[in-house]
């Protein structure tokens, strides 16, 4: 079936199996690579995209369910030429190791922040406790999200009307 | 949080003009309410106990699931604080290690036990009753010094609980003893001399301190137990609690076998994993001897009573749907189950509200995001339970699987435990809606739920309060707002 | 390995000298680290990988137009190796490092340097690429001196350009056009001295970092190739399964099923996109009926699994007169176990192959090219110089993981689809299933003091597995033992070297007259094992640091002093004295049910050394260990980028603090049951302790030591000996979960 979404801001027509999950169909039919295959059982967040703003494992998420809905992958916080806050952020603070929880991270943690832009330590960790890191990257992780959250906090602070990233 | 408020306002009037009937009587009964404080003592020493009782005490600390209430999550066990929401108000947990300025360590063995006894501090304040003291009356006195044992030989944490957020008159403690007068019967435990042995001791350990009518019945006006209908079903911070009496909804009928091996597990491969409040009980029996959750099995079970044919036969024929550990299975992971036969109805018999193509959707959300856990062969507790075997589903309350579908089942932190991603961003309401249809529709014989969509957006907003816990206590509740308090 | 000469003594004979001696054959040589004594550079032989690959141009090469190409024979496994040597060759070439292009492991490319493994790389491959390097700006400023006549000392070296004193300038590439680069790397080529140092010894930010945040194709997760067909594989449910029957065809009808391949015991389903392959693997499996053996340990406790596998005992290390030291008040005699445990890399394994009219070509995220492309060949029955397998970046590797068994599931595949890319990506339950285990082990230890409050006796008895069964032959591959003409696994063989294996770090550090320790060793592996980070020295440095804390606690002197008591060599006690300052160490407990914890070890006993100290919460209640903070001192001699040592040691504390707290595999008697994160948790954030820092001791000039690995022995030993402080009980079977805290501490 043709389902009709929003994928970085792009409108997008894709036609898939109505139960391939959005994972697939993002990495795949789209050939974005922000998005990873972890576990498909929900379990580690590697596959955390948003949709209208919210975290959401993409691996368990039937592409059916995202006809008018906007999805955010990694791809749509900036690029390697001009990263947005949350990703000049893990540059910043070095925040990879082998790097292949790190988008899930990023979206969880953006989505936690469009959400609330004042989250504090706990509540990053609270957020995260869904997505799993096998390095041991996770005191890197937690730093560039609070360094994203400064960030994006003096960018609205700056610029009442716009949205940072 | 307003929300919240707005919902209960009327509730509270009402309240608060019984509390105003309680504080007259309590007053009224001065002589009868007023208690004496107990001087207070040195803390004993830790070596003061022999080993043995505060072993003991440990158990008996686990079957009053004790920890649960008096723990932040997350922090330091025993050391109060956690947030209690009633009807009522607010109330929070006290600090129950031996510190000497903010715990127990300066009460006697005497206080302790009056406290279990009749719900008094050591000061002689009276408890609210949100400390199960109406079944803690029924622990007896060698239980009560193993406990006072255990708690003594605890590390002291230095912890004030919050002040209560309980309006007045219901801050005036001597409305509880008015509240006591009318329900409260102060009582050791009496075994019937006519059950086995073994129906006594899970009598006194289910009806005492592990108080499983506190969330298993339902509650008056005024917060009490209804006596009359004890174990009938209740709630406990936002989940429900179902009944464990013969209305008990599970599809394969419980027995003292699979209720002993749940009790000890935190799931049974029959009736899944233990969640919300009751993960805290399953974790805390899992330490038990073997012998004490039989009895509370027993017990359980002999108040169930035996199930009609048609239960019993209908409990049969789900029995080839109970996935089977590993090898006997004849499926491996990641295996679909066999097709459910006769036991689940087709997709589009006629379940309510599906003219318009819900019910395919709702397969099609069924098949992603439900089957690759719930149909996946993956033993129990890890793989997901059929639903054909889900008292969630088959309840008449939808409540727990809406709390499940929305919040997941949140992950322990390095603990063995089941994990469910919670759906809440990738569902909206009409597709939750239409997904839970499908489940009853498709896995249940039971009628159609009502008012699906007012529940389900209570719910997400935290306008119905849920505690969504992992078994290790981190509260969360993305979006909930309630959960947050 | 073959390429290396047998010696006729191993490290142990060396180290044993003077006392009993039992010397085990060895195939080990020494490595410079070794040799170096601490000077500025080995003399000899030829330093790192030279010795098997000594030309220039294999290394370093340099184009006409000035472009700069470095080869190495390693692979970048998210330890940031690729970073690190481009910092080297930036330094010794004097061009900024985004000048440098790095090619890393590729059969038809690279050098062989064997396994990324061991945290060698910088050892083997930084020191081989330095010394290259450094030679070819020789050869450069010396061909420039010729052409512009000017003396090759007083050249100056900027933007790939070399310029006299004049100002008169040569482009690197027009030097190059007319040098033979095809020469030997002298052992003495001259490198950088330290006070020099430009690029080397710098924080530079890692260069994989921006793509891997912003979505770019980083991991052979993310190639994709000109009509690539997706593929998964049904494994057989436990080990000894045998496929007795398959109904296929409703499989073959599904929509997008391209194929259903059945090979003996292999199975594999290749569909057009991914899902489709995924809703095929699903119904395949259901399709598929399988006999059944039961051939693993069920519950059999880990010492009776163990003692019940011994075949074989091998002396590690014996020296003066240990023998059996008796109890009594001044002895100390104790078990230690750690479970099988997982690597678990968030990403599963992948592999892609095409087989090509020129042969077969696989990405893959192995840690040996060569090895892997030799056991590849071998199962397809092709020339090994038919077959290329190109390092492609996976997820996180530590150790011997999927990846190789990934590659081979693929190069299969396509084997049997000529001309079709095919794409293999192992599901959850695979990956945690099928990949090799650390394997568990089991320590007996005892020691005892003499009057003076110093260790006179010592045995340590080691009960382990190989940790290495990687290709190899064919017979590591989990395809090629499933075919219908099966490689069987090769047989394991003890092997006592000096970087060790089971018994890595089984030998104390600590001076101690006698000692007398053995491995004793498990040729049959009823889990499937082989390489987890560090090998054997996670356990003994456990059971090791462990010991010493309790010899302290006996002794009545502080765990730290206690430790600095036995240490002899100058850089040990550095970084102990440097964690214990740090940290702010008073051997006092902090506070009730806090308890501060430390340990030591230099990595195989002669890698980089570290300390470690930290501070933890443990509470009775739940049993929950709550670790606030870790302080860390590490000396890994001389440093390319700091930042990644600091990574490194950071991501290596808190992965062996899972491993430690939390992790376990577990199994029936015929199926692992441990197929997921539910089933096999690791740690998550509500976990991660509030600070860890890393103190690096500089060594300019030094030699590379390998880091990756250091921290995991001290680590889990400096949680257990922390438990100790603030509880008094002693935890010696890994992991220390709370069920396991809780009992431990319930009555106290």
């Amino acid at each position: 079936m043709a389902i009709d979404l929003t994928v970085n801001g792009t409108p997008q027509r894709v036609e898939a199996d109505p139960d391939t999950p959005l994972l697939y169909v993002l990495r795949d039919d789209l050939g974005l690579n922000g998005a990873k295959f972890g576990c498909g059982l929900g379990q580690c967040g590697a596959c955390t995209v948003t949709v209208d703003g919210r975290a959401v494992l993409s691996c368990v998420t039937p592409v059916l369910l995202m006809q008018g809905r906007a999805v955010t992958t990694v791809e749509g916080l900036g690029t390697a030429e001009a990263p947005g806050p949350m990703q000049r952020a893990f540059i910043e603070e070095q925040a990879a190791q082998c790097g292949y929880c790190i988008p899930g991270m990023m979206m969880r943690a953006q989505a936690l922040l469009q959400e609330r832009p004042d989250a504090d330590d706990a509540a990053i960790r609270r957020a995260l406790e869904f997505n799993l890191c096998r390095c041991g990257t996770h005191m890197r992780i937690l730093r560039a999200i609070r360094r994203a959250a400064d960030t994006m906090r003096h960018a609205e602070t700056a610029a009442p009307n716009g949205r940072a990233g | 949080m307003g929300r919240r408020k707005t919902r209960h306002n009327a509730v509270e009037r009402g309240l608060i003009g019984g509390a105003a009937v309680l504080l007259a009587l309590g007053a009224g009964a001065l002589a009868w309410a007023w208690e004496t404080a107990i001087p207070p003592q040195p803390r004993p020493a830790a070596d003061s106990f022999p080993a043995d009782l505060v072993a003991e005490g440990a158990r008996l600390a686990a079957v009053g699931n004790c920890i649960a209430c008096h723990t932040v999550p997350g922090g330091r066990s025993f050391a109060g604080g956690l947030a209690l929401p009633t009807p009522f108000g607010t109330i929070h947990s006290t600090n129950i290690t031996p510190d000497e300025d903010t715990g127990i360590g300066r009460w006697s063995e005497a206080a302790f036990t009056r406290a279990m006894r009749r719900g008094v501090d050591r000061e002689g304040r009276h408890l609210y009753p949100a400390f199960p003291y109406d079944h803690y009356t029924r622990v007896s006195d060698a239980d009560n010094r193993a406990l006072y044992a255990y708690l003594m030989t605890r590390t002291p944490v230095r912890a004030e609980a919050p002040a209560n957020g309980l309006p007045f008159p219901l801050n005036i403690r001597m409305t509880v003893a008015g509240w006591k007068l009318l329900y409260f019967r102060e009582g050791a435990f009496t075994p019937d001399p006519v059950k086995p042995e073994v129906w006594n001791r899970g009598a006194y350990l289910a009806e005492g301190l592990g108080h499983c009518g506190a969330c298993h019945s339902p509650r008056n006006a005024l917060g009490a137990v209804d006596e009359g209908r004890a174990w009938a079903g209740g709630e406990a911070e936002g989940w429900t609690a179902y009944p464990i009496n013969r209305d008990s909804p599970a599809p394969v009928p419980w027995t003292a076998d699979s209720l002993s091996f749940y009790l000890r597990h935190g799931w049974h491969p029959a009736h899944g994993v233990s969640r919300g409040p009751m993960a805290e009980v399953t974790g805390n029996l899992a330490g038990l001897p073997d012998a004490d959750v039989a009895a509370i099995a027993a017990y359980v079970a002999d108040r169930m009573g035996t199930p009609s044919a048609e239960r019993r036969r209908r409990g049969e024929d789900l029995q080839a749907l109970v996935p089977r550990l590993s090898a006997d299975a004849g499926t491996p992971p990641g295996a679909s189950l066999p097709a459910a036969g006769g036991l689940s109805r087709p997709p589009t018999a006629g379940s309510e509200g599906t003219a318009s193509g819900g019910d395919e959707r709702g397969e099609a959300v069924y098949r992603t995001a439900c089957a690759t856990c719930h149909e996946s062969g993956r033993p129990l507790p890890f793989g997901g339970l059929p639903f054909a075997l889900s008292t969630a589903v088959n309840a008449a309350n939808p409540q727990n699987i809406v709390n499940v579908t929305l919040f997941g089942l949140p992950p322990g932190d390095g603990t063995v435990s089941a994990v469910m991603p919670a759906f809440g961003g990738a569902l909206t309401d009409a597709d939750m809606v239409a997904l839970l249809r499908y489940l009853r529709g498709r896995f249940s014989d039971q009628p159609p739920w009502d008012g699906l969509e007012r529940l389900v957006a209570d719910t997400r907003s935290g306008a119905h309060h849920v505690a969504v816990r992992p078994a290790d206590g981190i509260e969360r509740a993305p979006r909930n707002v309630g959960a947050e308090d | 390995m073959s390429d290396h000469s047998p010696l006729p003594l191993t490290r142990r004979g060396l180290l044993a000298a003077g006392g009993a001696l039992v010397v085990t054959v060895s195939l080990a040589r020494p490595l410079p680290a070794q040799t170096g004594g601490g000077g500025a550079r080995p003399p000899k032989p030829a330093p790192g990988s030279l010795a098997q690959t000594p030309r220039l141009d294999a290394w370093v090469r340099i184009g006409a137009d000035g472009a700069i190409t470095v080869f190495t024979g390693k692979a970048e496994l998210g330890q940031g190796i690729r970073t690190a040597l481009i910092q080297v060759a930036a330094e010794e070439l004097r061009v900024p490092p985004a000048a440098i292009t790095l090619v890393t492991a590729d059969t038809a490319r690279t050098p062989n340097e064997g396994y990324t493994a061991g945290s060698q790389s910088m050892q083997n491959s930084g020191t081989a690429i330095r010394a290259a390097a450094a030679q070819a700006r020789v050869l450069l400023a010396q061909e420039a001196a010729r052409r512009l006549g000017a003396p090759a000392d007083a050249l100056g070296f900027a933007d790939r350009r070399v310029t006299a004193p004049d100002g008169r300038t040569l482009g690197y590439g027009e030097l190059a056009a007319s040098l033979d680069l095809t020469v030997e790397v002298p052992a003495d080529a001259p490198l950088t001295p330290p006070d020099r140092l430009s690029v080397m010894g710098k924080p530079l930010p890692r260069v994989d970092i921006p793509t891997k945040v912003t979505g770019g194709a980083a991991y052979v997760q993310d190639l994709r190739l000109e009509g690539m067909l997706h593929a998964r594989v049904v494994r057989p449910p436990s080990p000894a399964a045998r496929l007795t029957a398959l109904d296929s065809a409703a499989v073959e009808t599904m929509p997008g099923v391209i194929a259903v391949l059945r090979d003996g015991d292999f199975l594999a389903v290749v569909a057009d996109k991914e899902y489709r392959a995924v809703k095929a693997m699903r119904a395949l499996t259901t399709a598929a009926r399988w006999e059944e053996t039961a051939t693993l340990p069920g519950d059999t406790p880990i010492p009776d699994l163990l003692r019940g596998l011994e075949r074989e005992v091998g002396t590690v290390d014996a020296n003066g007169e240990a023998g059996t030291i008796a109890d009594g008040p001044r002895s100390l005699r104790a078990r230690f176990t750690r479970p099988y445990q997982l690597h678990g890399s968030i990403g599963p394994s992948c592999g892609v192959a095409v087989m090509g009219e020129d042969g077969l070509t696989v990405w893959s995220h192995t840690q040996g090219v060569y090895p892997d492309r030799k056991a590849i060949a071998e199962m397809l029955r092709l020339p090994p110089e038919r077959v290329r397998v190109i390092h492609t970046e996976g997820s996180g590797c530590y150790g011997h993981n999927g990846a190789d068994d990934a590659a081979a599931d693929a190069a299969l595949i396509a084997s049997k689809l000529p001309g079709r890319p095919v794409r293999v990506q192992w599901m959850r339950e695979q990956e945690h299933a099928g990949e090799p285990y650390g394997p568990a082990m089991m320590i007996e230890a005892a020691a005892s003091l003499d009057g003076n409050g110093r260790i006179d006796r010592w045995t340590f008895d080691v009960w382990s597995n190989t940790h290495t069964t990687r290709p190899g032959g064919a017979g590591a591959l989990l395809a090629a033992r499933h075919l219908a003409e099966p490689f069987p696994a090769e047989p394991a063989a003890m092997q006592i070297t000096p970087a060790g294996n089971g018994d890595r770090n089984a030998i104390p550090l600590y001076a101690i007259p006698n000692t007398r320790v053995l491995w004793h060793f498990l040729p049959d592996m009823p889990l499937r094992v082989s390489a987890l980070r560090s090998l054997g020295a996670y356990a003994n440095v456990f059971a090791l640091e462990s010991m010493m804390d309790d010899l302290a606690l006996l002794a009545g002197a502080d765990p730290v002093e206690f430790r600095l008591r036995h240490l002899e060599d100058p850089r040990a006690r550095r970084v102990v004295e440097l964690a214990a300052e740090r940290f702010g160490w008073t051997g006092a407990a902090p506070a009730p049910g806090v308890g501060h914890g430390f340990a030591f070890a230099r990595y195989k006993n002669h890698a980089a050394y570290l300390a470690l100290a930290v501070e933890l919460a443990v509470d009775r209640g739940s049993g929950r260990v709550r670790m606030t903070r870790a302080t860390a001192a590490i000396d890994s001699g001389a440093i390319v980028n700091p930042d990644g040592i600091r990574n490194q040691t950071e991501g290596g504390i808190i992965q062996a603090m899972s491993w430690t707290l939390f992790e376990r595999a577990v199994y029936d008697d015929t199926r692992v049951t441990s197929v997921d994160w539910a089933s096999y948790p690791i740690l998550r954030f509500a976990s991660v302790p509030d600070r860890i820092d890393v103190h690096i001791v500089e060594r300019p000039g030094d030699p590379f030591l390998g880091t990756g690995e250091a921290a995991q022995g001290p680590t889990a030993a400096a949680i257990g000996n922390a438990i100790r402080a603030a509880t008094g009980r002693r935890l010696r079977d890994l992991p220390f979960t709370p069920d396991r805290v809780r009992e431990a501490t319930a009555t106290g």
